[in-house]
Protein backbone atom coordinates (compact mmCIF):
# COMPACT_ATOMS: atom_id res chain seq x y z
CA UNK A 1 0.00 0.00 0.00
CA UNK A 2 1.50 3.44 -1.09
CA UNK A 3 1.65 6.22 1.38
CA UNK A 4 -1.21 8.46 -0.76
CA UNK A 5 -3.26 5.13 -0.49
CA UNK A 6 -2.77 5.09 3.14
CA UNK A 7 -3.86 8.54 3.36
CA UNK A 8 -6.98 7.84 2.03
CA UNK A 9 -7.84 5.27 3.72
CA UNK A 10 -6.86 6.86 6.95
CA UNK A 11 -9.69 9.85 5.79
CA UNK A 12 -12.39 6.90 5.00
CA UNK A 13 -11.93 5.88 8.35
CA UNK A 14 -12.80 9.10 9.73
CA UNK A 15 -15.70 9.69 8.36
CA UNK A 16 -17.31 5.98 8.37
CA UNK A 17 -15.84 6.57 12.36
CA UNK A 18 -17.82 9.99 12.92
CA UNK A 19 -20.89 8.21 11.43
CA UNK A 20 -20.60 4.99 13.32
CA UNK A 21 -20.00 6.46 16.40
CA UNK A 22 -22.83 8.87 16.47
CA UNK A 23 -25.48 6.25 15.25
CA UNK A 24 -24.26 3.99 18.19
CA UNK A 25 -25.43 7.17 20.84
CA UNK A 26 -27.85 8.09 18.92
CA UNK A 27 -29.18 4.01 19.09
CA UNK A 28 -28.77 4.43 23.17
CA UNK A 29 -32.03 6.27 23.25
CA UNK A 30 -34.17 3.82 21.41
CA UNK A 31 -37.45 3.82 23.27
CA UNK A 32 -36.23 6.69 25.63
CA UNK A 33 -37.05 9.70 23.49
CA UNK A 34 -39.13 12.34 24.73
CA UNK A 35 -42.17 11.29 22.69
CA UNK A 36 -43.21 8.68 20.04
CA UNK A 37 -42.44 10.44 17.19
CA UNK A 38 -39.06 11.64 18.18
CA UNK A 39 -38.33 8.22 19.22
CA UNK A 40 -38.91 7.34 15.58
CA UNK A 41 -36.85 10.37 14.01
CA UNK A 42 -33.89 9.49 16.75
CA UNK A 43 -33.55 5.61 15.25
CA UNK A 44 -34.27 6.90 11.89
CA UNK A 45 -30.73 9.31 12.09
CA UNK A 46 -29.03 6.55 13.53
CA UNK A 47 -29.88 4.12 10.69
CA UNK A 48 -28.94 6.77 8.26
CA UNK A 49 -25.63 7.32 9.52
CA UNK A 50 -24.90 3.32 9.98
CA UNK A 51 -25.87 2.90 6.54
CA UNK A 52 -23.32 5.65 5.64
CA UNK A 53 -20.18 4.24 7.95
CA UNK A 54 -20.97 0.84 6.10
CA UNK A 55 -20.37 2.62 3.32
CA UNK A 56 -17.28 4.31 3.97
CA UNK A 57 -16.25 1.17 5.84
CA UNK A 58 -16.35 -1.01 2.73
CA UNK A 59 -14.61 1.78 0.60
CA UNK A 60 -11.68 1.74 3.11
CA UNK A 61 -11.59 -2.13 3.75
CA UNK A 62 -11.07 -2.59 -0.24
CA UNK A 63 -8.67 0.19 -0.67
CA UNK A 64 -6.25 -1.20 2.03
CA UNK A 65 -6.43 -5.08 1.12
CA UNK A 66 -5.91 -6.19 4.21
CA UNK A 67 -8.70 -8.24 4.49
CA UNK A 68 -10.48 -5.93 6.82
CA UNK A 69 -14.15 -5.47 6.09
CA UNK A 70 -16.41 -3.27 7.46
CA UNK A 71 -17.06 -5.61 10.51
CA UNK A 72 -13.72 -6.20 11.26
CA UNK A 73 -13.54 -1.90 10.88
CA UNK A 74 -16.11 -1.45 13.01
CA UNK A 75 -15.74 -4.25 15.88
CA UNK A 76 -11.85 -5.35 15.88
CA UNK A 77 -10.77 -1.64 16.64
CA UNK A 78 -10.08 -0.47 19.99
CA UNK A 79 -10.50 3.34 21.56
CA UNK A 80 -6.96 4.23 19.81
CA UNK A 81 -7.34 3.20 16.82
CA UNK A 82 -10.79 5.27 16.01
CA UNK A 83 -10.79 8.58 14.34
CA UNK A 84 -13.76 9.90 15.04
CA UNK A 85 -14.40 13.59 16.29
CA UNK A 86 -14.49 14.13 19.89
CA UNK A 87 -17.72 15.73 19.14
CA UNK A 88 -19.72 12.88 18.24
CA UNK A 89 -18.37 10.61 21.34
CA UNK A 90 -19.88 12.93 23.50
CA UNK A 91 -22.54 11.22 26.30
CA UNK A 92 -26.14 12.22 25.29
CA UNK A 93 -27.11 13.99 28.07
CA UNK A 94 -30.29 15.53 28.36
CA UNK A 95 -32.29 16.05 24.81
CA UNK A 96 -30.54 19.55 24.51
CA UNK A 97 -27.36 17.99 24.91
CA UNK A 98 -28.26 15.58 21.90
CA UNK A 99 -29.92 17.99 19.70
CA UNK A 100 -27.22 20.07 20.04
CA UNK A 101 -24.32 17.95 19.06
CA UNK A 102 -26.07 16.28 16.49
CA UNK A 103 -26.98 19.85 15.62
CA UNK A 104 -23.37 20.97 15.48
CA UNK A 105 -22.34 17.50 13.39
CA UNK A 106 -25.43 17.67 11.26
CA UNK A 107 -23.77 20.97 10.18
CA UNK A 108 -20.68 20.43 9.81
CA UNK A 109 -21.32 16.98 7.58
CA UNK A 110 -23.76 18.68 5.49
CA UNK A 111 -21.29 21.17 4.19
CA UNK A 112 -18.13 18.16 4.40
CA UNK A 113 -20.38 15.86 2.67
CA UNK A 114 -21.83 18.05 0.08
CA UNK A 115 -17.77 19.32 -0.68
CA UNK A 116 -17.18 15.70 -1.25
CA UNK A 117 -20.02 15.15 -3.59
CA UNK A 118 -17.44 17.49 -5.63
CA UNK A 119 -14.29 14.98 -4.88
CA UNK A 120 -11.85 14.09 -7.41
CA UNK A 121 -12.35 10.59 -6.63
CA UNK A 122 -15.65 9.66 -8.34
CA UNK A 123 -16.45 6.65 -5.57
CA UNK A 124 -16.02 9.13 -2.87
CA UNK A 125 -18.56 11.84 -4.60
CA UNK A 126 -21.05 8.67 -4.79
CA UNK A 127 -21.48 7.81 -1.61
CA UNK A 128 -21.37 11.69 -0.74
CA UNK A 129 -24.13 12.24 -3.08
CA UNK A 130 -26.18 9.50 -1.82
CA UNK A 131 -25.53 10.35 2.08
CA UNK A 132 -26.62 14.21 1.72
CA UNK A 133 -30.16 13.35 0.74
CA UNK A 134 -30.07 12.16 4.46
CA UNK A 135 -27.72 14.79 5.87
CA UNK A 136 -30.04 17.50 4.55
CA UNK A 137 -32.95 16.00 6.39
CA UNK A 138 -30.76 15.94 9.64
CA UNK A 139 -29.72 19.22 9.72
CA UNK A 140 -33.11 20.66 8.94
CA UNK A 141 -34.47 18.47 11.77
CA UNK A 142 -32.03 19.11 14.12
CA UNK A 143 -31.86 23.24 13.73
CA UNK A 144 -35.50 23.22 13.81
CA UNK A 145 -35.78 21.32 17.41
CA UNK A 146 -32.59 23.49 18.52
CA UNK A 147 -34.52 26.21 17.77
CA UNK A 148 -37.84 25.45 19.14
CA UNK A 149 -35.56 24.55 22.51
CA UNK A 150 -33.71 27.13 22.99
CA UNK A 151 -37.11 30.16 22.02
CA UNK A 152 -38.94 27.55 24.42
CA UNK A 153 -39.63 27.80 27.69
CA UNK A 154 -37.05 29.65 29.90
CA UNK A 155 -36.12 25.94 31.43
CA UNK A 156 -35.25 24.82 27.56
CA UNK A 157 -34.09 28.01 26.76
CA UNK A 158 -31.02 27.35 29.94
CA UNK A 159 -30.66 23.87 29.09
CA UNK A 160 -29.87 24.83 25.72
CA UNK A 161 -27.52 27.81 26.68
CA UNK A 162 -25.16 25.21 28.49
CA UNK A 163 -25.44 22.38 26.03
CA UNK A 164 -24.18 24.89 23.49
CA UNK A 165 -21.42 26.11 26.10
CA UNK A 166 -20.30 22.75 27.06
CA UNK A 167 -20.12 21.08 23.34
CA UNK A 168 -18.55 24.13 22.22
CA UNK A 169 -14.93 23.24 22.46
CA UNK A 170 -15.23 20.15 20.59
CA UNK A 171 -16.23 21.80 17.22
CA UNK A 172 -13.07 23.34 16.06
CA UNK A 173 -11.48 19.84 16.25
CA UNK A 174 -12.93 19.46 12.18
CA UNK A 175 -11.56 22.50 11.04
CA UNK A 176 -7.99 21.63 12.44
CA UNK A 177 -6.57 19.58 9.60
CA UNK A 178 -3.28 17.88 9.80
CA UNK A 179 -1.54 16.17 7.20
CA UNK A 180 -3.47 13.87 6.43
CA UNK A 181 -6.70 16.37 5.72
CA UNK A 182 -3.80 18.20 4.16
CA UNK A 183 -2.85 14.99 0.97
CA UNK A 184 -6.79 15.02 0.71
CA UNK A 185 -6.76 18.77 -0.09
CA UNK A 186 -4.04 19.11 -2.18
CA UNK A 187 -5.35 15.90 -4.39
CA UNK A 188 -8.87 17.77 -4.74
CA UNK A 189 -10.39 14.67 -3.00
CA UNK A 190 -11.68 16.88 0.38
CA UNK A 191 -12.49 20.70 0.75
CA UNK A 192 -10.38 23.23 2.17
CA UNK A 193 -10.57 23.85 5.97
CA UNK A 194 -11.38 27.65 5.66
CA UNK A 195 -14.32 27.05 3.39
CA UNK A 196 -15.95 25.04 5.48
CA UNK A 197 -14.98 26.90 8.73
CA UNK A 198 -17.03 29.98 7.27
CA UNK A 199 -20.04 28.19 6.30
CA UNK A 200 -20.34 26.56 9.47
CA UNK A 201 -20.30 29.31 11.43
CA UNK A 202 -22.26 31.20 9.44
CA UNK A 203 -24.78 28.60 9.57
CA UNK A 204 -24.34 27.69 13.37
CA UNK A 205 -24.62 31.48 14.26
CA UNK A 206 -27.86 31.90 12.14
CA UNK A 207 -29.49 29.40 13.70
CA UNK A 208 -28.44 30.21 17.40
CA UNK A 209 -29.67 33.73 16.91
CA UNK A 210 -33.45 32.42 15.74
CA UNK A 211 -32.96 30.21 19.07
CA UNK A 212 -32.37 32.93 21.09
CA UNK A 213 -28.85 31.30 22.07
CA UNK A 214 -25.81 33.02 22.97
CA UNK A 215 -23.21 31.66 20.41
CA UNK A 216 -19.46 31.21 21.86
CA UNK A 217 -16.49 33.05 20.55
CA UNK A 218 -15.32 31.30 17.60
CA UNK A 219 -12.16 31.78 18.75
CA UNK A 220 -12.28 30.02 21.91
CA UNK A 221 -10.01 27.29 23.08
CA UNK A 222 -10.85 23.97 21.29
CA UNK A 223 -10.63 20.80 22.39
CA UNK A 224 -8.17 18.12 19.70
CA UNK A 225 -7.14 14.83 19.59
CA UNK A 226 -9.77 12.59 18.34
CA UNK A 227 -8.53 12.63 14.65
CA UNK A 228 -5.28 10.80 16.02
CA UNK A 229 -7.26 8.36 18.45
CA UNK A 230 -6.79 10.19 21.65
CA UNK A 231 -10.25 10.21 22.72
CA UNK A 232 -12.01 11.52 25.29
CA UNK A 233 -12.74 9.06 28.18
CA UNK A 234 -15.94 7.96 26.96
CA UNK A 235 -15.32 5.98 24.13
CA UNK A 236 -14.33 3.17 25.73
CA UNK A 237 -17.32 2.61 27.73
CA UNK A 238 -19.22 2.87 24.43
CA UNK A 239 -16.93 0.69 22.26
CA UNK A 240 -17.05 -1.99 25.59
CA UNK A 241 -20.73 -2.06 25.07
CA UNK A 242 -20.51 -2.62 21.48
CA UNK A 243 -17.80 -4.47 20.41
CA UNK A 244 -18.86 -7.16 23.70
CA UNK A 245 -20.46 -9.61 21.38
CA UNK A 246 -17.88 -9.91 18.81
CA UNK A 247 -14.69 -9.87 21.12
CA UNK A 248 -16.82 -12.79 22.95
CA UNK A 249 -17.45 -15.17 20.10
CA UNK A 250 -15.01 -13.89 17.98
CA UNK A 251 -15.52 -14.99 14.15
CA UNK A 252 -18.63 -15.77 14.60
CA UNK A 253 -21.47 -15.03 11.35
CA UNK A 254 -24.47 -13.05 12.28
CA UNK B 1 -49.23 15.87 26.58
CA UNK B 2 -52.50 15.90 24.84
CA UNK B 3 -53.19 19.24 24.93
CA UNK B 4 -49.72 20.32 23.75
CA UNK B 5 -49.62 17.90 21.53
CA UNK B 6 -52.60 17.64 19.70
CA UNK B 7 -53.79 14.76 17.18
CA UNK B 8 -53.23 14.67 13.65
CA UNK B 9 -54.23 13.01 10.70
CA UNK B 10 -52.03 11.76 8.03
CA UNK B 11 -52.10 11.51 4.29
CA UNK B 12 -49.48 10.40 1.90
CA UNK B 13 -49.58 9.76 -1.85
CA UNK B 14 -47.16 7.66 -2.93
CA UNK B 15 -45.01 7.61 -5.63
CA UNK B 16 -47.28 5.85 -8.03
CA UNK B 17 -50.39 6.90 -6.11
CA UNK B 18 -53.37 9.10 -7.48
CA UNK B 19 -54.28 10.40 -4.47
CA UNK B 20 -53.48 11.08 -0.91
CA UNK B 21 -55.06 8.28 1.30
CA UNK B 22 -55.35 8.52 5.17
CA UNK B 23 -52.58 6.21 6.37
CA UNK B 24 -52.56 7.35 10.27
CA UNK B 25 -52.85 9.71 13.24
CA UNK B 26 -49.82 11.00 15.39
CA UNK B 27 -48.93 13.56 17.76
CA UNK B 28 -47.27 16.84 17.06
CA UNK B 29 -46.78 20.29 18.68
CA UNK B 30 -47.84 22.32 15.13
CA UNK B 31 -48.33 21.38 11.70
CA UNK B 32 -44.34 21.68 10.61
CA UNK B 33 -43.03 18.92 12.92
CA UNK B 34 -46.16 17.22 12.38
CA UNK B 35 -45.23 16.75 8.88
CA UNK B 36 -41.61 15.83 9.72
CA UNK B 37 -42.83 13.54 12.23
CA UNK B 38 -44.89 11.92 9.72
CA UNK B 39 -42.23 11.80 7.37
CA UNK B 40 -40.37 9.59 10.16
CA UNK B 41 -43.31 7.80 10.86
CA UNK B 42 -45.16 6.47 8.11
CA UNK B 43 -43.01 7.25 4.79
CA UNK B 44 -39.69 5.62 5.77
CA UNK B 45 -38.51 8.90 3.29
CA UNK B 46 -39.50 7.12 -0.23
CA UNK B 47 -39.22 9.78 -2.42
CA UNK B 48 -41.71 11.64 -4.55
CA UNK B 49 -44.26 11.27 -1.92
CA UNK B 50 -46.91 14.18 -1.04
CA UNK B 51 -47.75 14.43 3.09
CA UNK B 52 -50.94 15.99 3.70
CA UNK B 53 -51.64 17.10 7.74
CA UNK B 54 -54.57 18.17 9.37
CA UNK B 55 -55.47 18.62 12.61
CA UNK B 56 -57.98 16.08 13.98
CA UNK B 57 -59.71 18.43 15.60
CA UNK B 58 -60.49 19.83 12.00
CA UNK B 59 -62.07 16.90 10.68
CA UNK B 60 -65.90 16.61 10.72
CA UNK B 61 -67.24 13.33 10.34
CA UNK B 62 -70.46 12.10 9.56
CA UNK B 63 -72.27 10.20 12.27
CA UNK B 64 -73.40 6.49 12.00
CA UNK B 65 -76.73 7.91 13.61
CA UNK B 66 -77.29 9.71 10.09
CA UNK B 67 -76.55 6.66 8.19
CA UNK B 68 -80.17 5.77 6.91
CA UNK B 69 -80.72 9.41 6.05
CA UNK B 70 -77.90 10.23 4.31
CA UNK B 71 -76.90 7.07 2.36
CA UNK B 72 -79.74 4.69 1.44
CA UNK B 73 -81.99 6.41 -0.75
CA UNK B 74 -79.93 6.50 -3.12
CA UNK B 75 -80.29 2.51 -3.08
CA UNK B 76 -83.47 2.47 -3.83
CA UNK B 77 -83.28 4.70 -6.98
CA UNK B 78 -81.54 2.41 -9.40
CA UNK B 79 -81.10 5.44 -11.93
CA UNK B 80 -78.50 7.20 -9.69
CA UNK B 81 -75.84 4.24 -10.11
CA UNK B 82 -73.99 4.36 -13.33
CA UNK B 83 -74.24 1.01 -14.26
CA UNK B 84 -76.18 0.74 -17.49
CA UNK B 85 -73.45 2.79 -19.67
CA UNK B 86 -70.92 0.81 -21.57
CA UNK B 87 -67.38 1.56 -20.77
CA UNK B 88 -64.85 1.47 -23.30
CA UNK B 89 -61.83 -0.63 -22.86
CA UNK B 90 -59.63 2.24 -22.74
CA UNK B 91 -60.82 3.54 -19.63
CA UNK B 92 -59.26 2.78 -16.24
CA UNK B 93 -59.56 3.58 -12.82
CA UNK B 94 -62.73 3.86 -13.19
Amino acid sequence: MDAKCEAKCAYLLRLGDNALVLSQRLSELCGKGPALEEDMALTNVALDLLGQARLWFTHAGELENRGRDEDALAYLRDAHDFRNLLLVEQPNGNYAHTLVRQFFFDTWHYFQVGALTQSSDQRIAGIAEKSLKEITYHLRRSGDLVVRLGDGTALSHAYTQTAVDELWMYTGEAFNYDEIDLQMVAQGIAPAAEGLRAQWLAHVGDILAEATITMPPPDAWMQKGGKAGRHTEHLGYLLAEMQFLQRAYPGATW
Amino acid sequence: MSKEWPLWEVFIRSQHGLAHKHVGSLHAPDADMALNNARDVYTRRNEGVSIWVVRAADIVASSPFDKAALFEPANSKVYRHPTFFPMPEEVKNL
